[in-house]
């Protein structure tokens, strides 16, 4: 078949497949839009649209209990990041440098993913019993912003590895060779060389930790003590009492600071080759 | 000048070792292994006195797991030499060139520059400095600031380090550009900046790893002069890893050919070329033709008649070899070592011709001139003095 006959064919598309394609884009977004539609929706109850208002947004301003909320959420994952950005990236350079045997290599990796594939409820469960077992040895421990930190830092780490040690994958080691054959010792030639090329790594890792935690339930939910509600714990709560506009504008507010977050990422993430 | 070594954290083991060994060896041992040290002084790179140390390799073995890459391979390189590493991929060349560099250690043999053993210090204590295969310059930091990176990490001060710098890129033709970023720069620029960032330390030896395999033919060939009088020019050691053969030719002083982890021939280019060891290094060096050849007393077979070979060998069944342009086309029959054949293929190649002629689709080169055409029968003379008898 000549070319002439055969490039028509293949730009057009089939009218199923554009179908397929815009139902799945309702699927995903019509929540996320219905929420936001509703966050700005003046009436109190029920779906029907009464016209556009910023009240929900402004009462959300005066309600304590949610500003204390976003202030937990905060500083739990300002903390919970800065601290699992430092852990992540240790291991991160330990994985990669460290001259493993090949099999232990494979087993080290594993050890740093299976903390990203465990089920969240199993990850709470077990942290909890882990406090409750530190409660019982030394006593004093409450369940509070403390433990929600520890917590998060916990499956927070692996990420940051991940995303880190990726980034020194693709460096490579010759630079630091390069350094190492100028003279540089371990410790110049980190400070010099190798953390400021993997920097945009360490900045992603921070910002997908910080994400995480940021939107964080079920490990939260089994961590936290009566003095540290965060966002999602209060959304949930607020829900069992039903459903009220505000909680969409809170909603509309989380989602949008995550998605500004991911998107922040992303630029992050491109290759060095990219850049 | 008097320079001054501060010898704290070298390898204090070593020291002890030669601490009988007289004055001169203690002497050879700081210049050899004191780095990290700031030496001060006005002196240039040309005029340097670490200008060329010797380079001695002992019988080093290196092994990755299941694979041998160096097998007891030993060397020495004399001060102020320009030898080459040659051998095709996987032939134990750059781990040899690791080794000496610091960047691998060896599992046994030693390594001594300058007469200093230094087989257990670390790279950045090794005076020696590398260019390696794609350059790895940092990304991150200006051309002035890769180059200054080795002084700075010594913490030279800052004067000395303008004036190194300022003289290197002086001398790799690079003054315009100090301030320019890494990625702004052309193959050709970014070869010079790991040449110009090697050679600011004043190393005892450089090292360089296919550094111009990044290149393109027509600049390979400039940069390959260059390199040369470069090393003329300062009288360094250089120990270049090439697997190309030309490049092997022009620069060096001799060649070590390597395969499989051993170092099966070095000598100077044209004794390398002319007498190569065996059949593989006359393969690998130039083109030539192998002639199958068995011996029975004091007489050598082949397949194209009796010939004799400039030194009688020693198997029983190997190969005759003569480079193309070593044979000799005559109009009569020769005294000696003639064949008769006939012109099966002549390709032009501008300066001279590629005349393939049977028996033995022997390979000759000839000159435009010579008038040959495909068909003719013609007298081949393999003179005995370039007739190489080999074995594998």
């Amino acid at each position: 078949m000549s070319r002439a006959e055969a490039a028509p064919r293949v730009r057009r598309s089939h009218w199923l497949l554009s179908t397929i394609a815009g139902a799945t884009m309702v699927f995903l977004y019509l929540p996320l839009v219905a929420v936001a539609a509703m966050s700005v929706n003046a009436a109190r109850f029920g779906v029907a649209w009464k016209g556009f208002s910023l009240r929900w947004y402004a009462q959300l301003l005066h309600n304590q209990v949610v500003l204390q909320a976003a202030l937990n959420t905060l500083i739990l994952a300002a903390v919970s990041t800065a601290i699992s950005t430092v852990l992540g990236t240790l291991l991160a350079i330990g994985l990669e440098r460290f001259p493993w045997p090949r099999w232990m290599r494979r087993i080290v990796d594993a050890v740093v993913y299976v903390p990203v594939v465990t089920p969240d409820i199993v990850f709470a469960v077990g942290m909890l019993l882990a406090f409750e077992a530190v409660r019982q040895a030394m006593g004093g421990l409450r369940l509070g912003l403390a433990t929600m930190i520890v917590a998060h830092v916990t499956f927070q780490i692996s990420f940051v590895a991940l995303v880190v040690g990726s980034r020194l994958a693709t460096l490579g080691r010759s630079v630091e060779e390069a350094a190492r054959d100028l003279y540089a010792d371990t410790w110049h030639s980190l400070r010099t060389i190798t953390l400021p090329l993997i920097a945009p790594g360490i900045v992603a890792g921070a910002m997908l930790a910080f994400t995480l935690s940021l939107d964080d339930f079920v490990i939260s939910f089994f961590t936290s003590g009566p003095s540290s509600v965060t966002l999602p714990l209060y959304i949930y709560g607020s829900l069992r009492r039903g459903v009220s506009p505000d909680i969409h504008a809170l909603s509309t507010i989380v989602f949008l600071v995550t998605v500004t977050l991911v998107l922040g990422l992303q630029l992050f993430t491109r290759s060095p080759k990219e850049e | 000048m008097e320079r001054q070594y501060d010898l704290s954290g070298v390898a204090a083991p070593a020291l002890g070792a030669l601490a009988s060994a007289g004055d001169a060896a203690t002497l050879q041992l700081e210049r050899g292994a004191a780095k990290g040290v700031v030496v001060a002084g006005e002196r240039t790179l040309a005029d340097d006195d670490s200008a060329g140390c010797d380079l001695a390799v002992n019988g080093v073995t290196k092994r990755f797991g299941p694979v041998t890459a160096l097998d007891d391979v030993s060397l020495k390189v004399r001060s102020g030499e320009f030898v080459t590493l040659l051998g095709p991929s996987g032939c134990g060349k750059t781990t040899l060139l690791r080794i000496v560099a610091g960047l691998e250690l060896a599992d046994h043999g030693r390594v001594a520059v300058g007469g200093a053993d230094v087989t257990r210090i670390p790279a950045n204590r090794r005076p020696v400095n590398t260019v390696f295969q794609n350059y790895a310059l940092f990304p991150h930091l200006n051309v002035y600031e890769n180059i200054a990176y080795g002084l700075r990490a010594r913490k030279f001060p800052a004067p000395e380090v303008d004036r190194r710098v300022g003289e290197v890129l002086e001398m790799l033709h690079l003054e315009e550009m100090p301030k320019r970023r890494i990625t702004q720069l052309s193959g050709g620029q970014k070869q010079r900046v790991a040449l110009a960032r090697a050679l600011v330390n004043h190393p005892d030896v450089l090292l360089l790893d296919e550094p111009m395999s990044a290149l393109d033919a027509k600049l390979r060939a400039e940069v390959q002069l260059e390199l040369r009088r470069l090393q003329r020019q300062l009288g360094k050691t250089f120990i270049l890893v090439t697997h190309d053969q030309n490049e092997a030719m022009t620069v060096s002083d001799r060649i070590f050919v390597m395969r499989e982890a051993r170092i099966v021939q070095s000598g100077p280019p044209a004794e390398v070329y002319d007498r190569p060891a065996n059949r593989f290094v006359a393969e690998f060096l130039g083109t030539t033709n192998l002639i199958n050849a068995w011996r029975t007393n004091g007489t050598v077979h082949t397949e194209l008649g009796n010939l004799v070979p400039r030194a009688h060998p020693q198997w029983e069944k190997g190969f005759l070899s003569i480079r193309p342009e070593q044979i000799i086309v005559r109009s009569a029959k020769p005294s000696s070592n003639g064949i008769r054949a006939i012109i099966s293929e002549v390709i032009y190649r501008g300066d001279h011709l590629d005349v393939y002629v049977q028996p033995g689709n022997l390979h000759v080169r000839g000159l435009p001139r010579a008038g040959m055409k495909p068909g003719e029968q013609i007298w081949l003379e393999l003179p005995a003095r370039q007739l190489e008898a080999l074995g594998e």
